[in-house]
């Protein structure tokens, strides 16, 4: 399983590193990409991702209205859900691709947004493009 | 010189009764021959609508040519909806070959409230260009283009008039244009808010209207509650005070209730200065109208 | 400015069926602005469709090129490389772009990407509003700057008709009724006195119905022999 990560540098990261210096277990299998703000993902990154086979693609950003650079968070949101209707209507089921929204010291919001990604894989089934085992 | 019957009776100041015949959807004209039976003698005049909320029907037209068979003065409405300028004109001299004088001139419901919302509506020209070319067909026997007719229609014509569509201010304004561009009667859209009808003719009293042009106040009588509250919410350019509502909900007898509503209406009416009709729209329950007419102490033709 | 709409993502892609080597073709011009065709579009497009093929082994190649007006022969002269190999060209310029690419490559198969719509302007992001007929008898200064044509359902010139209520067209509460709007226009004019008079039936020639219409301007149009002293240029 392949489950990829974009975190922001301003609360996905440091609640993703927090949640490791508190020992919080989640999936090896999620993978981190770092970004300065989460409105820098594209559609096209989210697409590429899950031809590069990810099974799944979450973004953890600011909380809402607490964006460092003011409304990348929100920007971030609008292209999550076009990413979502493409899967859905590619017939690779939109729940794939999420965005949490979490404030920089939130580990356990962090660690749950990975679990929850890693179990909706096995609800919805691997992404067909998906890494051979 | 009276083109019609109806224009007669009007002229003379009769209190005329008009009523609407749906004609059906269907190749007999029997239903038409049972609605003339049944309704002759209660009605002055009968409008045959075109393509009523946009779903084929027989033509009005047709439908009137049969009314004329059976000895009724028929008054055809043509919408600007399904016919351009040409076939209209070409539909109006046929329509008066066969007998017809009465026309009605309306822009029809758009085609998106029908069963068929997938083709192409016309809409060349409004009802007061519509009215403005039959209006030269009969005053100069030419058609639009000036090309000479070799018999003139004789034509009494007709638009709506809505009381109670928006901007009310200028709906008054707008019968003037009506009556600017040919209209020599009108049919309201059916009342229920009697005040607000009466304060639309007081403005219509005030530019002097009433003198130019007759005025049917259109009625249509509930059948139910539901009818009535569709009514209010569903249909455009319709006001439904909340009296009547109640009052339908609460009776035993609905269609008797229905019944006495309209018949007080149209006492209501003939007290108005300037009313000159009544225009009975008993859809889908056209046998209603003669008990309409004889409890309204109308049946008098 | 032209406003079309991209086609479903499926309609696409089984209008795509059969081919291999495709470019999908995009235009930095109005349907860049209604956020249809430009750049950014072609892209994600482009990605869609390569994660289509992956996912159904189709082995597509998608290349992706977005012009500055695809309407115009000389930058679509311009991107002859990219249309080269390919067997087909997807366009989601306007459907007059669309047509200027097949015209200028009669070998490749041109397809049409986005329902083009109408003549319109944003209202605000993401929101695009249809406003002119494209009648070619424009009465705009009648109507207190409203286009009757496009605007009212029933291009009335003398309206409103029975069913405008609460400043509402009766096809939808959604829409505003035309001649309402047009009243309250020109009553902000003080020129309530455009409504008094009747329209005549309107002349069509210059509209749709009247043929495919061509419009010279002849002062920029260089004759024949203008031609042949400037040169050859094409």
């Amino acid at each position: 399983m392949k489950v990829i990560g974009f975190i922001c540098e301003h609360a996905g990261l440091p609640a993703a590193v927090l949640a490791g210096e508190r020992g919080m277990q989640y999936s090896p299998d999620v993978l981190l990409v770092r970004l300065p703000c989460s409105g820098r993902v594209d559609v096209v990154h989210l697409l590429r991702a899950f031809r590069d086979g990810a099974d799944a693609v979450f973004l953890a950003a600011c909380l809402e209205k607490n964006c460092h650079h003011l409304y990348g968070n929100l920007e971030a949101r609008k292209r999550v859900e076009q990413a979502k209707r493409i899967l859905d209507d590619l017939g690779l089921d939109g729940r794939r691709v999420e965005l949490f929204n979490l404030a920089s010291n939130q580990a356990f919001k962090f660690r749950d947004a990975a679990e929850e990604m890693v179990r909706r894989v096995e609800q919805i089934g691997p992404n067909p493009l998906g890494v051979k085992k | 010189m009276s083109a019609s019957e109806l224009q007669r009776l009007l002229d003379q100041g009769r209190f005329v009764v008009t009523a609407e015949i749906g004609p059906p959807r269907s190749a007999s004209g029997e239903p038409i021959r049972k609605h003339a039976q049944s309704m002759r003698g209660y009605a002055d005049a009968f409008n045959l609508t075109d393509n009523q909320t946009a779903m084929s029907r027989m033509s009005s037209i047709a439908s009137a040519a049969i009314l004329v068979q059976e000895g009724l003065e028929p008054v055809i409405q043509m919408t600007c909806r399904d016919r351009n300028r040409i076939a209209m004109q070409s539909d109006v001299l046929g329509a008066a070959a066969l007998g017809v004088r009465n026309v009605l001139c309306i822009s029809g419901d758009h085609q998106t409230f029908g069963n068929q919302k997938e083709a192409k509506n016309v809409y060349d020209i409004d009802p007061i260009q519509e009215l403005m070319i039959l209006r030269r067909m009969r005053d100069e026997g030419r058609l639009w283009s000036g090309d000479q007719l070799e018999v003139a229609p004789q034509l009494f014509l007709g638009a709506a008039a809505n009381p109670f569509a928006d901007p009310f201010e200028f709906r008054v304004a707008r019968l003037a244009k009506k009556v600017k561009a040919g209209a020599q009667f009108v049919q309201t859209q059916s009342i229920y808010d009697m005040e607000r009808f009466e304060r639309w003719m007081e403005m219509v009293r005030e530019r002097g209207l009433q003198e130019k042009v007759h005025i049917l106040a259109g009625l249509m009588p509930l059948k139910s509650h539901k009818v009535a509250l569709y009514m209010k919410t569903k249909v455009s350019g319709m006001s439904v005070p909340d009296p009547i509502i109640e009052r339908m909900k609460a009776a035993k007898d609905p269609k008797g209730e229905g019944v006495r509503i309209c018949v007080e209406q149209i006492e209501r009416l003939r007290a108005i200065e300037g009313v000159h009709g009544v225009h009975l729209m008993a859809v889908n329950w056209e046998e209603i109208v003669p008990r309409i007419v004889q409890e309204a102490g109308l049946r008098s033709r | 400015m032209i406003i079309g709409a991209q086609k479903p993502l499926k309609e696409i892609c089984s209008m795509l069926e059969g081919h291999q080597n495709i470019l999908v073709a995009g235009c930095r011009s109005c349907v860049a602005i209604c956020l249809a065709g430009g750049e950014k579009e072609v892209g994600v497009l482009a990605e869609s469709l390569r994660l289509h093929s992956d996912l159904h082994g189709k082995g597509w190649r998608i290349d992706e090129v977005t012009v500055e007006r695809q309407c115009e022969k000389e930058w679509v002269r311009g991107v002859s490389e990219k249309v080269g190999d390919k067997d087909a060209v997807l366009s989601i310029a306007c459907g007059v772009g669309a047509q200027t690419i097949q015209a200028l490559y009669p070998q490749v198969r041109v397809m049409p990407g986005l329902n083009t719509s109408n003549m319109g302007a944003p209202e605000e992001q993401g929101v695009f509003q249809e406003k002119c007929g494209g009648c070619g008898d424009c009465v705009l200064h009648l109507t207190g700057g409203i286009c009757p044509i496009v605007r009212c359902a029933k291009s009335l010139l003398n309206g409103p008709c029975g069913g405008s209520q609460n400043g509402k067209c009766e096809i939808s509460p959604d829409v505003p009724c035309a001649w309402d709007e047009i009243y309250q226009s020109l009553k902000r004019l003080g020129r309530l006195d455009m409504l008094d008079e009747p329209l005549p039936p309107k002349n069509w020639l210059p509209s749709r119905s009247g043929g495919p219409r061509k419009i010279v301007n002849d002062q920029a149009l260089f004759t024949i022999e203008e031609k042949a002293l400037r040169g050859k240029r094409e």
